[in-house]
Parts: C-alpha cells; sequence; structure tokens
C-alpha cells in the first residue's frame, strides 16, 4: 500500500485478536501523518434497556449473556447487587467461597486465554512478523509446550467454573443472598489432582510475560505509554481483592485520589462523558473533570494499586514488578500483560487454598434480610473494574439498570494508546504495512478489551484496510484473512 | 369400564380398558406419547396437539381420544413424528422462549420435548410478538411470553382450586392467559400453594424469588429425555 498526496482515512475492522468486534479508524494528513486515531467498539448492547421490567432475580443469569469469555464477572456482579436488593449480602461461609473459587476460576481461564490464545503471537514472534505465522497456529507449531499449558489451564478454569456454577459457561451458581450448590468431594478431589501441575504452568507463565518485558523494556516502556490514574477495588487492609472491598484510585505517581470508596457511593466519585463519535461511554473521575479525569482498570491498575497480595508466590512476583518502578505506579502500557499473568499465578494460589477449605462442602447456602429497592455491586472482572447497579420496583421489577464495563472504562486509555502507537509507527511512513497495523492492534489487545459484549462476528474476522481519500473515493483496500 | 379391548400402537398388541383415552393406555403398556396439554391430575384437554397419534389413518389427540378395539394407532413412525416436530416448532416460533434465562430451563417441558425430538432451531420464522408479563402479585408471576396455551392452569385452578382464576380471552394469534379480575392479578383469589401455580409446563406461571434454587445438572431433563421414566419402567 503507497501513500499518496492526499488526505485519507485508514480502517483497521474488525481488530483481531480480542473478544468480539472494534475497529480503528486512522485519519493521515497530505503528508502521511496521523492527525487523528480513534478506536471505535462498533456496538449496541441494549442490556440497560431490554432488562427493564425482568424479576430481580433473573439477573445474574440474564445479564451474564452480555459475554461469552467472562460471564462470571457478571453474573458474580449482577448476583452482588440482588444480594443487596434481599437484604442477604452477608453470605454465609460456603456461599462466598463457592462465589470466589468461581471468581478464581474465571480469572485463570480468562487470562490463560487472554495471554496464550491471543497475544502470545506478538510477543513470541514480534509485532511485525509474517502474518501466517503469527498466530496461535503458529505457536502451537514452534512452542508446543506453551499452547498446550495455555489450553490446558484455560480448561482448568472452566473447569473450577463448572463445579461451583453449574455449567462452563453461563452457569446459575449464584442466586439472590447465596449460592445453588457446594463442592463435593468428587469435585473438590478432582480439581485438586492438577493443582501442582496448574501451579507449575502458572509460575512459568509470569515468568515467560516477565523474561519478555524486562528484556524488551527499553522499547515497550515508550510503546503506546502514557500517565495515567489507575483505578481498582482493594479490600479493606489494602490487599489484592477481586470479589469485594473498596474503590482506590491513585494518580500516575501514586498519589491516592480516594480510597475504600463505599460501592453505594461510586456515583458520588465517578461519572461519564458521551462523546459523538462513540456509542461508548468515557468514566472520568469527578473531581479531576473528564480532560485529567479518565483511568485504567485492569490487571496493570490493580497489580499498582493493591498494597500486597494475600499469597506468596503472588506477592513476590509483585514486589518484584513494583521493584522496577520503584513502588511507583507502572504505566507502561505492555506491563498489562506480566500484570495480568502475576494476577493468574495469584487465582491458582487462591484456589488451591479454597480447595482445602471444608467451608466449600457446607450446607448453608442463602440467607436473606430486609428488601431494599436501589443496590451497587461492584468486581473486579479480569478486565477490570465492573459496575452493576439496580432499582427494582415494588413489584419485584427492574425499573434502572447501569453497567459500566472494564472495556469502557479502557476507553480513553485505550484511544490514547492507539494514537500513540499510530504516531510512532505509522506517521509519515511512504508505505503502510500489515506488520505495522499491528502494532495498533497489539495496544490494543494489552488492555484485553471484551467488545464480545457488544457484538458477536460469526466465522472468519479479516482485517480490512481501506484507504479513502480527502474526497471520500476509495483509493486502496486490503483483506487478511 | 372393566371391558378390556384390544388394539395395536406401531403393530404391537395394547389391551386397555374400555374408556381409557389411547395416552393412558400407551402409559400403562409403557410406551411414551408426547404431551403438553395432558397432566395425569387434570381432565383432558386435546389443546396443543402434541400428542398427536394416526388412529386408523385420521390424526387424533391421543390425550382426548378413548381406545377403540381392533383400532390402528401410528405414534412412533417418521409420519407422526414429522407431525409433532412441526407442532413443537410452531409452539417455539409463536411466543418469546428464551431458554437462556428461563428459571424453568432444565425442568421445560417444551425444552425438554425440543431436547427428545433434536431440534435444535425451528425452521419457521420467529414472530417475535409483544406479551406482557404480569408480576402484581406477592407470590407468584406470570410471564406471557413463554406460555404455550395449553390450559393447564385454567383446568387446575377451575377444577382443583375451585377458584377460576385463569380464563382463555381472544381468539387465535390473539388469544391469551387472562385473570378473573379488573385489573391484574394481584387482584385474584390465587395463593401461591394453589395447584393452578404447580402445573404451568413451561416458565409462564412461576414463583416469585425461587429462581435458580435448583442447580445445573440436578433438573428433571439435565440427564434423561422428557418420558423416559416411562419408558424406563418398561425396561425394568
Amino acid at each position: 500500500m503507497t501513500a499518496t498526496t492526499e488526505s485519507r482515512k485508514i480502517v483497521i475492522e474488525p481488530v483481531t485478536r480480542v473478544e468480539g468486534h472494534g475497529k480503528v479508524t486512522l485519519l493521515l494528513d497530505d503528508e502521511s501523518r496521523v492527525k487523528q486515531a480513534r478506536l471505535h467498539i462498533v456496538e449496541f448492547r441494549g442490556f440497560e434497556r431490554f432488562i427493564q421490567g425482568r424479576p430481580y432475580w433473573e439477573l445474574p443469569v440474564l445479564v451474564q449473556r452480555l459475554c461469552g469469555i467472562c460471564p462470571v464477572s457478571h453474573h458474580l456482579a449482577a448476583a452482588k447487587t440482588v444480594d443487596r436488593l434481599v437484604g442477604g449480602e452477608n453470605l454465609t461461609p460456603t456461599a462466598l467461597k463457592m462465589r470466589l473459587l468461581m471468581h478464581h476460576g474465571q480469572f485463570f481461564q480468562s487470562h490463560a486465554l487472554h495471554f496464550f490464545h491471543l497475544s502470545s503471537p506478538d510477543l513470541l514472534f514480534g509485532f511485525d512478523a509474517d502474518v501466517a505465522v503469527r498466530n496461535v497456529v503458529g505457536v502451537a507449531a514452534k512452542f508446543p509446550d506453551l499452547a498446550v499449558q495455555g489450553v490446558m489451564m484455560r480448561r482448568y478454569g472452566q473447569e473450577v467454573i463448572k463445579a461451583t456454577a453449574g455449567k462452563k459457561i453461563h452457569g446459575t451458581g449464584a442466586i439472590p443472598g447465596g449460592i445453588n450448590k457446594n463442592l463435593t468431594i468428587e469435585e473438590r478431589d478432582t480439581l485438586l489432582a492438577e493443582m501442582d501441575q496448574m501451579l507449575e504452568w502458572s509460575q512459568g507463565a509470569v515468568k515467560v510475560a516477565k523474561d519478555y518485558t524486562l528484556a524488551n523494556l527499553d522499547t515497550l516502556a515508550g510503546f503506546g505509554s502514557f500517565d495515567s490514574n489507575h483505578l481498582s477495588l482493594v479490600r479493606q487492609d489494602g490487599a489484592y481483592d477481586i470479589y469485594d472491598g473498596g474503590l482506590r484510585a491513585q494518580d500516575a505517581q501514586g498519589n491516592i485520589i480516594f480510597d475504600h470508596v463505599d460501592n453505594q457511593a461510586y456515583t458520588e466519585y465517578l461519572a461519564e462523558e458521551v462523546r459523538d463519535w462513540s456509542y461508548m461511554k468515557f468514566p472520568f473521575i469527578k473531581s479531576l473533570g473528564p480532560e485529567t479525569g479518565w483511568y485504567r482498570v485492569g490487571p496493570l491498575a490493580r497489580v499498582n494499586n493493591a498494597d500486597y497480595f494475600d499469597t506468596p508466590l503472588a506477592e513476590a512476583e509483585r514486589k518484584e514488578f513494583a521493584g522496577v518502578t520503584d513502588g511507583k505506579p507502572c504505566n507502561v502500557t505492555m506491563a498489562y500483560h506480566w500484570a495480568r499473568m502475576i494476577e493468574l499465578l495469584h487465582s491458582c494460589e487462591k484456589m488451591q487454598e479454597l480447595l482445602h477449605d471444608p467451608d466449600l462442602q457446607g450446607e448453608d447456602l442463602v440467607v436473606k434480610g430486609d428488601r431494599r429497592d436501589e443496590a451497587v455491586g461492584i468486581i473486579e472482572a479480569p478486565r477490570g473494574t465492573l459496575f452493576h447497579h439496580y432499582r427494582i420496583n415494588e413489584d419485584d421489577q427492574v425499573v434502572m439498570a447501569n453497567l459500566i464495563v472494564s472495556t469502557t472504562s479502557n476507553n480513553e486509555p485505550m484511544n490514547r494508546a492507539v494514537q500513540k502507537v499510530a504516531a510512532d509507527h505509522i506517521s509519515g511512513k511512504p508505505e503502510i504495512t500489515e506488520g505495522m497495523l499491528n502494532h495498533v492492534e497489539v495496544a490494543i489487545r494489552a488492555y484485553d478489551p471484551c467488545l464480545s459484549c457488544a457484538t458477536h462476528a460469526m466465522g472468519q474476522m479479516p482485517l480490512v484496510v481501506e484507504m479513502v481519500g480527502a474526497d471520500g473515493q476509495l483509493i486502496d483496500r486490503k483483506t487478511r484473512g | 369400564m372393566g371391558d378390556k379391548i384390544t388394539f395395536t400402537i406401531d403393530g404391537k398388541d395394547i389391551e386397555a380398558d374400555a374408556g381409557q383415552t389411547i395416552l393412558e393406555a400407551a402409559e400403562a403398556a409403557h410406551m411414551y406419547i408426547p404431551r403438553l396439554c395432558a397432566h395425569p391430575d387434570l381432565q383432558p384437554y386435546g389443546s396443543c396437539r402434541v400428542c398427536t397419534v394416526l388412529v386408523d389413518g385420521r390424526p387424533q389427540s391421543a390425550c382426548t381420544q378413548p381406545v377403540a378395539a381392533g383400532a390402528v394407532v401410528e405414534s412412533g413412525t417418521d409420519k407422526v413424528t414429522e407431525i409433532r416436530r412441526q407442532i413443537i416448532e410452531m409452539l417455539f416460533v409463536e411466543g418469546n422462549h428464551y431458554c437462556m434465562f428461563c428459571e424453568k430451563s432444565g425442568n421445560c417441558e417444551l425444552q425438554a420435548l425440543a431436547y427428545r425430538f433434536g431440534i435444535t432451531a425451528p425452521r419457521y420464522p420467529y414472530l417475535f410478538p409483544h406479551r406482557d408479563l404480569d408480576a402484581t402479585h406477592p407470590d407468584v408471576f406470570i410471564d406471557r411470553n413463554r406460555c404455550v396455551l395449553c390450559g393447564r392452569c385454567v383446568r387446575a385452578s377451575r377444577d382443583v382450586d375451585g377458584k377460576n382464576v385463569f380464563q382463555f380471552v381472544g381468539r387465535g394469534p390473539e388469544k391469551r392467559i387472562a385473570f378473573n379480575s379488573e385489573a391484574n392479578l394481584a387482584g385474584t383469589n390465587l395463593d401461591v400453594m394453589d395447584k393452578a401455580v404447580d402445573v404451568c409446563p413451561v416458565g409462564a406461571i412461576l414463583r416469585k424469588r425461587e429462581g435458580f434454587r435448583i442447580p445445573v445438572g440436578r433438573r428433571a431433563y439435565d440427564h434423561v429425555p422428557i418420558g423416559s421414566d416411562i419408558e424406563t419402567t418398561a425396561a425394568k
């Protein structure tokens, strides 16, 4: 593809090796400099509207249909919210630990999928390696052990979900005020039988991500990176927590913006901006305003925000991670992968801990208390903080729903990453190659956006690049499929 | 009653009591005839036609048709199976049956029939009708999206509960379940323990706040097809 003297638009659609369907548009000026770069999530979800009128106890099972990759996150966020609606937020030990096990199983499988299947081709072969090799099949051919580990770790996480939710995808385990099953001895022993292997592979996965990041730190430090605020849940004592806790936000230098914010009060601290070119809103920290109040969520933000992990292996890895930036927040976009694998290791350790807990075989599954008309449930999904907010009427029907999914919180950061990579790697180049465009996708993949919340493409997902002249005429079109 | 007669189903000699329906006689012989509107505790109704059989070549509903000496009944033939399959598919497309978030999933007789018949998707276009949900009752809600107009609730309320809470109104595609109150379900004397609340074969009438208490894997049709209880008895 050759640049013309006219200003032009390049469209990458759909972005590949991410969950779902998105596109990138790059506007180039007469000298092929990137004037504007935008990530569009071509979504219209509609869930907030069409769940209105449904009875509240359907929500954990209904809303998780947003996604087939991390439905457990929506299942549990909705369940946490509905717990409050029925006054059952103080779960029994069995219910709480079953949900935690489900959640860590979800993190484990989702992070394994993302790292091994979707992102490892870029890291193992190079961002602009031959596209025929730079894919999961290429990984399986050249690094068969790694590919098998990725598949087997994902399978293990799915088995944990099945044991706790009833099904690997779209289960029904979490119900208002509790859980509908405990873990049988047989299920426990089946899962424990593979635990040592999973722990060993998890440590290996951290090493792959860490070694890659440290070996290429000089390059990666500037790749799609920028200073940002970081938002996540943390436990009351500051520990890493993905199921419960208060909201913590800190700036790029590590100054706390707010801490231990009550989930129910999130609207006092966060707001959402609408921009005319995107279906997705742009959340921001109210006290800072939309210009500087945007923030990152997900593995990088969580590992930055947590004071410590309550499992030894992950905590040792966190310390090493934090040591690279002298304890300050890491703002390197590509460090998401390293942070993600530390989380994967932590989830593995937590699953081991939980599987040895006899509370999982308890019989006390559900609690209820005083009913409420409105509630908020916040959880950490694999991709970042997830907000569910519902209001119901006296007949138990939903009358208002607001969902802020992780990808929405990362909207501004992903756009900034796209802008920076496009400026650094495409701007002013006489010829634009597929490899150069892949750099843009690599930056997006670091965030592991869950675009499948929005659309469900069928079959192959080719990369289509169109060059459109200033007059709107199509100049050139390339398809990768 | 008491007189024995003999007829055949799919070539097999069946001995039955005079006055029995074909469905009852088949069941006594451990042969399962699919059904939706029929219920062992309720009067036969013959509305869903899922139990259609050919009696001497003529289609009849097995739940209402009495046995006749010497009758030749087809039930498991390809021709009858195809008729039933089409009826089940039509039931799916004329309502809004979203199994994925329905509390009845796994316990639903309509869903179980689809699995038994190997229906992965209906051949007919979905009608996506606008149907109302009534959640006004403190303990029971009705979701007409899932109603198949089988009339079980009508008969149970009238004949078992003695209340007559439910009745059909409208005709053709406008036909729907209505209540014996001015406005809504809250205005009826329906009680959560009524038989009418129990007999719905789908997820149209459900108790409130009980959703998904039975985990996946422990529901009626999670492991065996609907009708297996009748057929399994035969194996013993």
